[in-house]
């Protein structure tokens, strides 16, 4: 006897709510990173394949076990391992064409995904957050005349730019100096960035907004967290094309580099992003099938999500070249303007006169001409070339705030661009973090001990409060480069553990023959021999073998080192993290992946004394 | 030029100017000549006239020479005696002054009409008085802080309306029919959407009498 459970007004509301989470930055930030690194158009051919081969069958999965156990993560995956004894059969879940009788023998649970992905999802609300806390920064700064960061400031005495803006560009000392105040090291923490401290509580709010009323709030913001973004893509699309030297990029990124396909970096990265781009692991996929009717087809929902997630990354990062080639085509510009400028003025000759086309012509005839002035002035003379512009690739923030923005500048009508930009940014970013909230909260509202106690609206605003006091860590003046840890280390190796346990679990524990009938019998449909293919055996292993790469990677580099921001160089140094950030990554990456085990273990112990105290009773 | 002997070109005195007509004013540019170095030395002359003790300043005191193609050229001004030139720094100080004058009289700009050696005063940033992006944050946190209070609300009050409800049906054994049963880990509530109280597998009390 339980309360009815909430669900999604219409399947709609559930193809959204998976989109808009799956949908987000790393389909517009990293997957056009991706795409530049390894050869291009060619990039395409390992990611579609990994796309059915991982992506489909994998989705499918986690939808059919929220859908089939109605449970957030933590109760669904104990409900797939029933305890024995004394704990009782779980709330609101036994396995229907099955007496009691036969569910009270089976195994024991010995896996416990459930609560490491609860872990992780925490881990990942907690920094994520702050992204749109910063996107939120730009958008308001968006409205002022001129941009902010397309100018640097004057130095004290006003004969000249700031030092530091001058070494670096406005748009890096922006995001650097204005923006993040960043330390020259993460030992120095600074103190907490008040301006940043509020985005961050905006950005919380607008979160806690969202998700107060459960799947009844969360259900129709959806419909714009999905939405939105493509119509912000779709114009930026239009907007890029017609750019001058938009061709630059787009050719540069859809010529295919095929010796790319032989490289296995291309193929374990094409894997890497399918799995991360979806959200599989976390359990927010978990959450929101378990909202569904149990009639639902999750097996056209799964399709549908994974191919509309990865026809945006393709989309998105249409635009991101068109951009790039702009930016690039500019910087090659400005380049050469620098360069004629130069020669012009040494050799007093007629201004309009040198022009790029005739620009190695009258450099020949100098060199000859005046070899002596020439050779004085040679060493200032840059190489100006659009290959090496386009070969800048950035991926992440830098991407987002540091060359979009430069790009942005350069357009006519810049504050509307951007404006139109950092709310698309607000819009993904938030998208996501409805999907990591739900993963949290779902198993707390589902449990009997706190949600008796506390109503959801209560519930959720605790949590929400919890992430906002921690991440104002990551508003001080070393906060990005806690952020980049917690970027690269807390969800990447837990998470392919997480998903192959899940495989595992469902596969063989639970039984992938019951796993189908139990299917057939909720939805009506015959599972297709593709998908067992798949769960049995083609995911693990590729799982598996992600798993090895990157803990071989992680061993064999050694030290970890971490980008650092000099202000008097005005670039990016590289340095090594200090002892107790290793132990702080250390501890990041443990305590997701050790609650499987130890939960294993912990109910084990507890079966084996309910065990040793049955025989008196009887 | 007169007094050649008395100006070299690149004395500490003189200083190079620079134009970039047609970088300015691409198909409006003008011609540099004869004429439009009588308005330079005029700006100039004019500049150092705003100068305390400078104001005799005549044009024919400011010596132009050595112009190129490019356009750039070399000045100094002379003192109206004319056997020395005047002082660099006095000069720098009157161009500096009157920096947009002498830049609007040929349409360039700083970048456009070099001074070597004079470097221009930049425009300080206009900053309002509060930042615009507080005023933004302040507008939507607000909007965002009563939403939150308003949903709340609304919920706290649907929760009331629904614990009051039940209270005055004050059956016990209503309080069974308000909880929607599971059977067979499928909730009843599909099968009646008012709540599942009236189970449409069994007859009613009218039908279970054939009518007649």
């Amino acid at each position: 006897m339980e309360k009815a459970r909430p669900l999604w007004a219409n399947p709609l509301q559930f193809v959204f709510a998976c989109i808009s989470y799956a949908v987000g930055l790393g389909n517009v930030w990293r997957f056009p990173y991706l795409c530049q690194m390894y050869g291009g158009g060619s990039f395409l051919v390992p990611y579609i394949i990994m796309l059915v081969v991982e992506g489909m069958p994998l989705l499918y999965l986690e939808l059919a076990v929220g859908q089939r156990m109605r449970q957030g993560s933590i109760g669904a995956w104990r409900t797939i391992s029933p305890y024995l004894g004394g704990v009782g059969l779980p709330v609101g879940g036994r396995n229907f064409g099955q007496p009691l009788a036969t569910v009270s023998s089976a195994q024991p649970s010995r896996l416990q995904p459930g609560l490491a992905s609860v872990v992780v999802s925490f881990f990942l609300s907690t920094y994520y957050n702050i992204i749109n806390a910063w996107a939120f920064w730009y958008l308001f700064h968006s409205f002022q005349d001129p941009l902010p960061w397309s100018v640097c400031p004057l130095n004290s005495n006003r004969t000249g730019y700031d030092e530091e803006c001058e070494k670096a560009s406005s748009t890096q000392y922006f995001w650097y100096r204005k923006t993040l105040n960043i330390s020259p090291s993460i030992q120095d923490s600074g103190g907490v960035q008040w301006e940043q401290g509020l985005c961050l509580l905006l950005a919380w709010l607008v979160v806690y907004l969202c998700i107060l009323r459960g799947t009844e709030s969360t259900g129709k913001v959806v419909y714009f967290t999905a939405l939105l973004p493509y119509c912000v893509l779709i114009i930026y699309l239009v907007r890029g094309l017609t750019l001058h030297g938009a061709t630059n990029g787009l050719a540069y990124m859809f010529t295919p580099k095929l010796e790319q396909l032989a490289n296995p970096k291309a193929w374990i990265n094409a894997a890497t992003q399918i799995f991360f781009s979806l959200g599989l692991g976390f359990g927010s996929l978990i959450a929101f099938a378990s909202y569904n009717q149990p009639s639902t087809d999750c097996q056209k929902h799964a399709i549908i999500v994974s191919l509309i997630n990865s026809s945006t990354s393709i989309f998105a990062s249409v635009v991101t070249f068109s951009i790039y080639g702009f930016k690039a085509t500019f910087n090659y510009e400005s380049c050469l303007n620098k360069v004629i400028l130069l020669l012009t003025n040494s050799f007093d000759l007629e201004d309009g006169f040198l022009t790029a086309s005739n620009l190695e012509q009258v450099k020949g005839y100098l060199a000859s001409a005046f070899p002596g002035k020439y050779s004085e002035v040679l060493p200032q003379i840059r190489n100006c070339s659009l290959e090496s512009e386009l070969a800048t690739a950035v991926q992440g923030t830098g991407l987002s705030f540091i060359v979009y923005t430069e790009a942005i500048k350069n357009m006519a009508a810049s504050q509307l661009w951007s404006v139109l930009y950092f709310f698309m940014l607000l819009m993904l970013g938030i998208g996501s973090m409805l999907g990591n909230t739900a993963a949290i909260l779902t198993p707390l509202t589902d449990s009997k001990v706190i949600s008796s106690h506390l109503p959801k609206e209560a519930i959720s605003g605790l949590v929400c409060l919890v992430n906002c006091v921690i991440g104002l860590v990551f508003t001080m003046e070393a906060g990005n480069y806690w952020f980049d840890i917690f970027n690269d280390y807390a969800a990447t190796l837990p998470l392919l553990l997480i998903v192959l346990v899940e495989i595992v679990a469902v596969c063989y524990v639970f039984g992938l023959r019951r796993f189908e009938s139990d299917l057939k019998a909720m939805t009506g449909r015959t599972l297709n021999w593709y998908w067992k293919a798949m769960w049995a055996g083609v995911s693990p292993l590729l799982i598996i073998s992600l798993f090895v790469f990157y803990l071989s990677d992680y061993i064999l580099t050694g030290t970890l080192q971490y980008q650092a921001w000099d202000a008097s160089q005005g670039q990016l140094v590289t340095k090594d993290y200090p002892l107790y950030a290793l132990a702080i990554i250390g501890l990041l990456v443990a305590s997701s992946t050790m609650c499987i085990p130890l939960v294993a273990l912990g109910t084990f112990i507890v079966r084996c004394l309910k065990r040793g105290d049955t025989p008196p009773v009887a | 030029m007169s007094l050649k002997e008395n100006f070299k070109p690149y004395g500490e005195n003189a200083f190079k100017v620079r134009l970039s007509i047609r970088t300015a004013l691409g198909d409006n540019a003008y011609a540099w000549d004869t004429n439009e170095e009588y308005l330079f030395k005029a700006m100039v002359a004019f500049s150092m006239r705003k100068v305390p003790n400078r104001e005799t300043t005549e044009i024919s005191h400011v010596l132009v020479c050595n112009v190129t193609q490019r356009v750039s050229f070399w000045f100094v001004v002379t003192d109206p005696l004319k056997n020395h030139t005047l002082p660099a720094v006095e000069v720098q100080t009157a161009i500096r002054m009157n920096r947009n004058r002498i830049n609007g009289a040929f349409f360039l700009n700083d970048q456009t009409l070099e001074f070597l050696k004079i470097p221009s005063t930049l425009a300080p940033p206009t900053d309002p008085s509060v930042p615009i992006w507080i005023i933004i944050f302040g507008v939507i946190f607000c909007i965002v802080i009563v939403a939150v209070m308003l949903l709340i609300l609304s919920g706290i009050r649907q929760r009331r309306r629904m614990s009051k409800g039940p209270t005055e049906v004050d059956d016990s054994e209503d309080k069974c029919e308000n909880t929607i049963t599971i059977e067979n880990g499928i909730p009843c509530d599909p099968l009646d959407t008012k709540g599942g109280h009236i189970n449409d597998a069994f007859m009613t009390e009218d039908e279970r009498l054939t009518p007649l």
